[in-house]
């Protein structure tokens, strides 16, 4: 894995910064971080950790869905400084190459994904899904995973995929 | 021996690039960690058309972290003919140049670009830039456009002029039945997930390394060595993940220049990207107007066909599609005529986007085909038949195949379609209306001369590679299965590398013509290499495969084998030890015209589909669900039939949205995309997308490309709106002849 380059020049911004502790995928550290800072930029820009995506940077398309203490959000609409003390999940935590998540093989089996982009932020938000324990059929998990848009269209993939997990959790 | 388990062309494998994507491990554009970047962020221009009076930067330069705000009082020197800017799309007219001069052309456009240490900085002093305009008078409204539309005198290259029939004008005004009406399509965006990016590493030796969202590496490659004077071995383009494009790639974006310029200028890496609303500060499907008169007998046979349509571009260039021509080929009809033209509005040039030219000019003709089957009283499915061209009906030549006959027959099997009650608003489902419409749709089988390289090393790995793109399509599976077919090793054996500049040259990857051509490319440098193997495995001792040609022996398993002797096998690894090779690599350049392509020649080459659509309409609220499709497609070999059935999907996606939702408004006022975010630009999401059937029709064509594939990235969008539209009425009674077709159309 390629190191987290960028962290020094967010440190080294000398304004205004607060100290925030976040568990990351298990791991705790503390950032001195602009009050200003959404999660996701955290993420992508100050710890590397590019498996959550940026796709509109308004809430409107859930390609940046991660847990914060097991619940799926937008973390483009969080701000990093709020967060003290969070545990946080991201794509990276679910799972790695050579020890993939049940919905991670669930992707690659169905082919629910074409570009990718959409992808670890689909399973994020579906872990989140399951994690409330509302989503059964077919017509709920649909309508319950509206808010990560793909516009590839491998939608009816990725419900396949879903069902897949859920039904072997149930 | 073994081929029951053997993997190739036809085997339904996992994309091969899943687990990066799964796993987040996968790199795009904008994620390339590069040591010391300076980040930018883009101003636009908030006028349609004027000058730049002044900008003001003092705001911004005192923003902490800011460290230049570029604009084009201060830029670095660029290329200023327009020769320098074109591209490999070569758009006749003189190409957009950012922050050339004061000139705005269209609104959004970037005229500075904020560079700060972080994202943050760049953004906030960005929205602090303040600039003052003189506006001159502008036009957005493409109606008002259409007044002044024109024939462009110098056409696009691979624009295919209509080609008249008969007299039409006179067929139509003697036909016993008639149908005719003007359609439309709204301007759509493409709207790929990623948003628009690069990241440029400045090396400090005055050479750079541009990891870029584009649908070719080369393409941009070449654009960034002309437009800012790099000699072609100082920039080094990548694009190994692309988060969907559609055709919004296909082009150099401004994004890339901007960081380049940057880069240049400070002599730094940067990273610019793209934020949502910037996403429609570019490329967007043109604006349609398509004015459509059949003519029929009693009987439904076509005697008449009229087809004129105008599409929207902007002041600089004369975008032109393929929108009039589909009808014309694929209906058998005496008298046929066809006009295109194209109207100046005041955007940035519109773009191609998935199935440009078909999508738009083929679906709104079948909507009107399911107008003139409803006239002549003939099921719209059997009027198809009854005016079934199985020759290219324009160009009066023979296609190297059309099973569109078959599509239709599986696709209503599997749909249902005799099930059809003929008469509008006749079928019920509780208090929602249901309604059955069917289309064709058809798309050009491509192929575009492209090279790749095979490398094979002594313990049994196979690298293949190419400059070819994976913009989600499957490409690096199709290059692994072709491989594998090849040289019979399994796909965990082989690697296949694209998305790099310094790869065997390729054509930016659109028009479906991808998979063929990337494949055959890759089909000879392994049939190159398996020659070297069986020349090497003659310096065996005894040689046990005696006076062999290629011709007499087969690759399986990691072996050299004798047909006729299957029990005779030389391990590629004896082979190269034999003669003393580590490693057998070779490249190779598939262009038209090898193979079998020389027969097909003066022939047309089309894939086609059948769809078949159910929706559900409530009749209260206007609101219509896509329940079914059936979209069954010929489209000759495929290569990864679970990779393939995705494109279908993600087609007929687009197509639902294109048929119900995308639309992007301009407010003519300001000469500004209003809904220029995913809030108010609607495309499908999971709960629009109900049940979708893909079957791909039998259609063998060793003529059309050396592996018989035809392509089928644009095909699964085209028709499909159409076939949604026919149930739209079938449902309702309402023709609605605009697309999307929203609920105040449906309640109006």
């Amino acid at each position: 894995m390629p190191t987290a380059v960028n962290s020094a020049t967010y440190a080294a911004v000398p304004i205004g910064t607060v100290p925030t502790t976040l568990t990351i995928n298990g791991e705790t550290r503390t950032r001195a971080i602009e009050p200003w800072t959404t999660l996701l930029d955290l993420l992508r820009e100050g710890e590397d950790l590019i498996g959550t995506k940026k796709g509109c940077d308004h809430g409107q398309c859930g390609a940046c869905t991660v847990l914060v203490d097991g619940r799926r959000i937008n973390s483009c609409l969080k701000l990093a400084v709020t967060l003290d003390g969070a545990e946080i999940t991201t794509i990276e935590g679910l799972g790695q190459p050579g020890d993939l998540h049940p919905l991670q093989s669930a992707f690659c089996d169905h082919d629910a994904f074409q570009c990718g982009y959409c992808t670890p932020g689909q399973i994020c938000s579906a872990q989140g899904l399951i994690n409330e324990g509302k989503a059964k059929t077919r017509e709920e998990v649909r309508e319950l995973m509206s808010g990560n848009l793909c516009r590839c269209g491998a939608y009816s993939n990725i419900i396949d995929a879903v069902l897949d997990v859920i039904g072997e959790q149930a | 021996m073994a081929t029951a388990a053997k993997i190739g062309i036809g085997s339904a494998i996992n994309r091969v690039d899943g687990v990066e994507k799964v796993t987040g491990t996968a790199r795009y554009a904008a994620e390339h960690p590069v040591e010391n970047l300076l980040y930018g962020y883009i101003v636009e221009a908030a006028i349609a058309k004027g000058r730049i009076v002044s900008i003001d930067e003092e705001a911004a330069r005192a923003v902490p972290g800011v460290i230049e705000v570029i604009t084009h009082l201060n830029r670095p020197h660029v290329a200023w003919t327009d020769h320098s800017y074109q591209d490999e799309l070569k758009i006749p007219g003189s190409p957009f140049r950012p922050l050339y001069d004061d000139r705005i052309q269209f609104s959004q456009q970037p005229i500075a670009l904020v560079m700060a240490e972080t994202f943050e900085a760049a953004r906030y002093a960005a929205s602090v830039v303040e600039v003052a305009y003189a506006a001159e008078a502008h036009n957005t409204d493409f109606e008002v456009a259409v007044g002044d539309k024109y024939v462009p005198k110098k056409k696009r290259s691979g624009y295919t002029a209509p080609k008249n029939r008969g007299d039409a004008a006179q067929a139509f005004a003697d036909a016993p039945l008639k149908a005719a009406g003007d359609y439309r399509l709204a301007p759509e965006h493409h709207n790929p997930m990623e948003m628009f990016g690069s990241t440029v590493e400045w090396h400090g030796d005055g050479s750079i390394t541009v990891w870029d969202k584009t649908q070719g590496s080369q393409g941009v490659h070449a654009y960034l060595a002309s437009v800012f004077g790099f000699s072609k071995k100082k920039v080094r383009v990548l694009n190994p993940y692309v988060g969907g494009a559609f055709g919004s790639g296909l082009r150099p974006q401004h994004q890339v220049f901007l960081a380049v310029l940057a880069a240049k200028k400070l002599e730094r890496s940067v990273r610019v990207t793209m934020i949502r609303n910037q996403m429609f500060s570019h490329a967007y499907r043109p604006q349609a107007i398509q004015s459509i008169a059949l003519g029929a007998e009693t009987t439904g046979k076509l005697t008449a066909i009229r087809n004129a349509a105008t599409t929207s571009t902007s002041r600089y260039e004369d975008n032109m599609e393929n929108v009039v021509t589909w009808g014309l080929m694929n209906y058998d009809c005496p008298n046929a005529d066809a006009e295109y033209t194209v109207a100046q509005v005041d955007t940035a040039t519109s773009a191609d986007m998935r199935a440009p030219g078909a999508a738009t000019g083929m679906t709104l003709f079948e909507m009107a085909i399911d107008e003139m089957a409803y006239e002549a009283k003939v099921d719209p499915l059997e009027f198809r038949l009854v005016n079934y061209s199985p020759i290219d009906a324009m160009n009066g030549t023979p296609y190297t195949s059309k099973a569109l006959r078959e599509a239709f027959r599986e696709g209503a099997e599997a749909f249902g379609w005799s099930e059809r009650s003929a008469e509008p608003r006749s079928m019920r489902d509780g208090k929602e209306l249901v309604g059955w419409g069917c289309a064709t749709g058809m798309w050009d089988a491509q192929f575009s001369k492209t090279s790749a390289s095979a490398k094979l090393t002594a313990n049994g790995h196979l690298e293949v590679a190419c400059a070819t793109s994976d913009i989600g399509t499957g490409s690096y599976t199709v290059m692994t299965l072709v491989a594998a077919e090849t040289l019979g090793l399994p796909p965990e054996q082989i690697t296949a590398k694209l998305g790099d500049s310094d790869l065997p040259t390729a054509p930016v990857e659109g028009g479906s013509w991808g998979a063929a051509s990337t494949g055959a490319a890759v089909q000879l440098a392994c049939q190159a290499v398996g020659k070297k193997l069986l020349k090497a495995a003659g310096e065996i001792a005894g040689a046990p495969l005696g006076d062999a040609k290629m011709d007499d022996v087969l690759f399986e398993d990691g072996c050299i084998v004798l047909k006729d002797t299957p029990t005779v096998r030389v391990p590629f690894g004896d082979a190269m030890h034999a003669a003393d090779l580590t490693e057998i690599e070779e490249e190779e350049t598939a262009a038209p015209g090898f193979g079998d392509m020389w027969k097909g020649l003066h022939k047309s080459k089309n894939t086609h589909s059948a769809i078949f659509a159910e929706v559900k309409v409530d009749e209260e609220l206007g609101v219509v669900r896509v329940t079914r499709i059936v979209d069954a497609v010929a489209a000759g070999r495929i290569i990864n039939p679970k990779t393939a059935r995705s494109q279908i999907l993600g087609g007929v996606v687009m197509g639902v949205g294109m048929a119900l939702h995308e639309e992007t408004f301009p407010d003519h006022r300001l000469g500004r995309w209003m809904n220029h975010n995913f809030g108010e630009y609607h495309v499908p999401v999971h709960a629009d997308i109900h049940d979708i059937q893909v079957i791909f029709v039998d259609e063998p064509d060793p003529e059309v490309t050396p592996l018989g594939v035809k392509g089928l990235g644009e095909i699964g969008i085209v028709g499909t709106a159409a076939a949604i539209a026919n149930a739209i009425f079938h449902a309702t009674g309402k023709r609605v002849r605009s697309l999307p077709i929203t609920i105040d159309k449906i309640l109006d």
